[in-house]
């Protein structure tokens, strides 16, 4: 039986890509779903790193289960972060998207990870480089899209831009550094208040880790015990410097002092997720809040204006595209494990690429926010408050 | 009154009438604005100007200090500070990112020159940097710290307004940081959006005990450097980011100063007075030279260049000497505070970015709120034709 299916899938799939007539690629496809049950691994179980353990006697599972959905939908949500990201790059450079931007590629796997280890119910809050996380936490490439090229259709309306995208229970998108962090124990403390088994995951990067702030947050945390997981995202380099001429010490899970720590491949997601899980699982029992250090890389420039290659080497950024790029990584789990075909896997990518097409189009098509819209939120007003304009004798309205 | 005259007589249909004692802060005075010439009032639809746009007016090549080299505001910063570390040993210059040359080559060669223990990174820390300035200052050194945007000041706040500032009077002269300055890259560049475009003077400028400074092209900028330095009290220098490339002139190689506290009358005139400081300056002098052109008025442009302690004398001499004929226009992305400092708030008009300021420049809006050519001129029309139509 599944021999004959095979015969007549091959044939099938061979005649689709002679002529591509639809009718017969949905044949193609519908023979290949039917292979699916038959033929692809429903889940399999992974060796993970062992993470590095600050205060804690036990950490996360050496094992992690993956299931052939989950793994599809990382894959498919890492490739749309990749791609989101190398169109952000293109659009820069075009000059349709103008001011800071700060990509997130190949650092992925943070995202989605935590994401998986977490739920939409609770809470994060990031640093400028937030475009992965607006897209976890619930925002639409299109959104996302249009809000870096200043457009109405933007998550933010068009008045925020790359650094400042905002969905529901993610708290954006913060220019200065390390200056979220403290807000993130603000809501992790509302959490714990509410009770609402919510908890807050507040991130920030290598060069935040040095910032004054950072520590009052890890001490008032600490004492009040707040559901709240501090991530450090260290890929490496704060802008231009590495860590190593930046900080003291640069295990930054041992930072917190007096805050349990971890420090967990940020390469791998499934490293990333059991680790997330054991940090929630912490923070929700009440013990408080614990830190996870992400090791991660980028692979763009601290910005666009950075080339990137001043202050590392073009063979080390070779070398993690070729030995740990998350979504390779992922990829070739799942294909080792017959939990996908590649077939399946260059849909999903070319599924992908047109959605993020679409997007762009509709970011460079849509209109930018009217200037009606430009006073409007300054204050909480009811009725609608009349704000100075750009004369005296101007006045613009501001309604919020 | 001699001025009003002038106004008077320019016009046609005026009707005027004076207020007030000499002293009055009110004025009133009518006259019909001049019929403009097209072009004035209408750009053609092919050409765009930019909100940012603003034609850089050089400095005349000074001649009283020595050999001059054509360099641009970040040269004669960079230029500056050699100066001081060649001739002050204990001078250190710190600051993120500082030794390969800063993100805006403001220091670009002096590690090599001078070495890494006087030219050094910090941390990503900015009221650790300022901190940590203010006790090498206090120690006898020459401290130049640099905060890399003007936006990123404020978690030093605490450190400039209730360290640095009080030292002196706090430990009765005992101590001091006198030798402390920090540098920071300062106010809108059209993209800056809300945290690389701010203009954070206003903040400091109720703060005695630091003086605050914002030079206006590179020989300003290098003379004012060197003065800071010089001066036994803190300051703090901001420099206009839209310049570093874009303003060039002819600098005096050797050291030089220009000196604190005193404003700078580039143009004189009778009817309006104008007053900025860094960017704005280069904006105002092209409306002046439109409204002596198109609509008859003699402004005076005068670049304020020390925020704090500023030159009282000059400004307010000029104010006296044509009381109800001159009007002041200020111009700059300030705080309404500001004007009260200035004690302007009654015969002024600023233009200023609305209170969006307060929150920040969304890089869609940034078209509306910078103060720019047109918008200088449009208030200046203003002013004088207060009760016209």
């Amino acid at each position: 039986m599944r021999k004959m299916l095979t015969i007549i899938s091959n044939v099938l799939r061979g005649s689709a890509s002679r002529n591509g007539a639809e009718l017969v690629s949905e044949g193609a496809r519908v023979v290949v779903s039917a292979r699916t049950y038959a033929d692809f691994t429903p889940q399999a179980s992974f060796d993970i790193k062992k993470c590095d353990l600050h205060k804690l006697e036990e950490g996360p599972p050496q094992q992690a289960v993956l299931t052939r959905e989950e793994g599809l939908q990382y894959y498919r949500t890492m490739q749309t972060m990749r791609r989101m990201e190398l169109k952000a790059d293109q659009l820069y450079k075009q000059k349709i998207i103008r001011g800071f931007c700060h990509l997130y590629d190949g650092q992925e796997a943070c995202a989605v990870g935590i994401e998986s280890g977490i739920n939409l119910s609770d809470h994060l809050i990031t640093a400028y480089r937030a475009h992965g996380y607006t897209l976890t936490r619930g925002g639409t490439v299109r959104e996302i899209m249009a809000e870096l090229t200043g457009r109405r259709g933007g998550i933010a309306k068009g008045k925020g831009g790359s650094m400042h995208m905002y969905t529901k229970h993610f708290y954006g998108g913060n220019g200065i550094v390390g200056a979220q962090v403290p807000l993130g124990a603000g809501v992790a403390l509302a959490c714990k208040y509410q009770g609402k088994n919510e908890l807050c995951v507040s991130l920030y990067g290598d060069g935040a880790a040095n910032q004054g702030q950072i520590f009052e947050t890890y001490n008032m945390a600490s004492l009040w015990k707040l559901p709240c997981i501090f991530i450090c995202e260290n890929n490496k380099y704060g802008m231009g410097t590495s860590v190593e001429r930046a900080s003291a010490s640069t295990d930054y899970y041992k930072r917190g002092d007096f805050i349990p720590g971890l420090r967990v491949d940020g390469m791998d997601v499934l490293c990333v997720r059991e680790a997330t899980k054991f940090a929630a699982e912490h923070c929700r029992s009440g013990k408080g809040p614990i830190l996870m250090e992400l090791q991660t890389y980028r692979y763009h420039g601290h910005s666009m204006s950075d080339p990137g290659v001043s202050y590392r080497t073009r063979e080390e950024i070779q070398e993690v595209r070729s030995k740990s790029d998350p979504i390779s990584l992922l990829k070739d789990r799942m294909l080792s494990n017959n939990m996908a075909s590649v077939e399946e896997l260059k849909e999903i990518d070319i599924e992908v690429r047109k959605e993020i097409e679409d997007a762009a189009q509709f970011a460079t098509t849509d209109p930018e926010p009217p200037l009606e819209d430009l006073c409007n939120h300054i204050f909480y007003n009811d009725p609608p408050l009349e704000v100075r304009g750009t004369n005296p004798w101007s006045k613009l309205k501001s309604v919020s | 009154m001699a001025a009003a005259a002038r106004l008077f007589w320019r016009s046609s249909g005026v009707k005027s009438s004076f207020s007030g004692l000499p002293g009055a802060v009110q004025s009133s005075l009518r006259i019909t604005l001049l019929k403009l010439s097209p072009d004035c009032t209408t750009k053609p639809k092919t050409q765009r100007r930019h909100a940012t746009h603003f034609t850089y007016h050089p400095d005349p090549v000074p001649t009283q200090y020595g050999p001059t080299q054509k360099m641009n505001f970040f040269q004669a910063i960079t230029s500056a500070l050699d100066n001081t570390l060649a001739s002050d040993p204990t001078a250190v210059i710190f600051g993120e990112d500082v030794a390969f040359g800063g993100v805006f080559r403001c220091t670009v060669g002096l590690r090599d020159k001078y070495g890494k223990d006087r030219v050094f990174n910090t941390p990503l820390c900015e009221q650790g940097i300022v901190g940590f300035g203010i006790g090498v200052a206090a120690a006898g050194a020459t401290a130049i710290a640099e905060i890399q945007f003007a936006d990123y000041i404020y978690p030093a706040f605490d450190q400039i307004v209730n360290e640095a500032a009080k030292y002196r009077y706090r430990s009765g002269n005992m101590f001091d940081c006198g030798n402390l300055i920090i540098r920071s890259p300062w106010g809108c560049v059209g993209h800056g959006a809300l945290y690389h475009s701010q203009s954070p003077e206003a903040f400091f400028a109720h703060c005695p005990g630091i003086k605050i400074v914002v030079p206006r092209g590179p020989v300003q900028a290098k003379g004012l450097l060197l003065s800071c330095i010089a001066d036994q009290n803190p300051c703090i220098f901001f420099e206009p980011k839209i310049l570093y490339r874009a303003a060039v002139e002819q600098v005096p190689s050797e050291a030089y100063h220009v000196p604190l506290s005193q404003a700078e009358v580039l143009q004189e005139g009778s009817d309006l007075t104008m007053i900025a400081w860094g960017t704005q300056v280069h904006v105002m002098r092209e409306v002046a030279s439109m409204a002596q052109e198109k609509l008859g008025v003699s402004c005076e442009v005068i670049d304020l260049q020390t925020i704090l302690p500023w030159d009282i004398d000059t400004v307010c001499k000029l104010y006296l000497v044509a009381a109800l004929s001159n009007f002041h226009l200020i111009s700059h992305i300030i705080l309404l505070s500001m004007m009260m400092v200035l004690g302007y708030l009654q015969v002024s008009h600023s233009i200023c970015g609305c209170n969006i300021v307060l929150t920040g420049m969304p890089h869609s809006g940034k078209n509306g709120l910078v103060p720019t050519f047109l918008r200088c001129v449009d208030a200046m029309k203003f002013k004088i034709n207060l009760f016209s139509p």
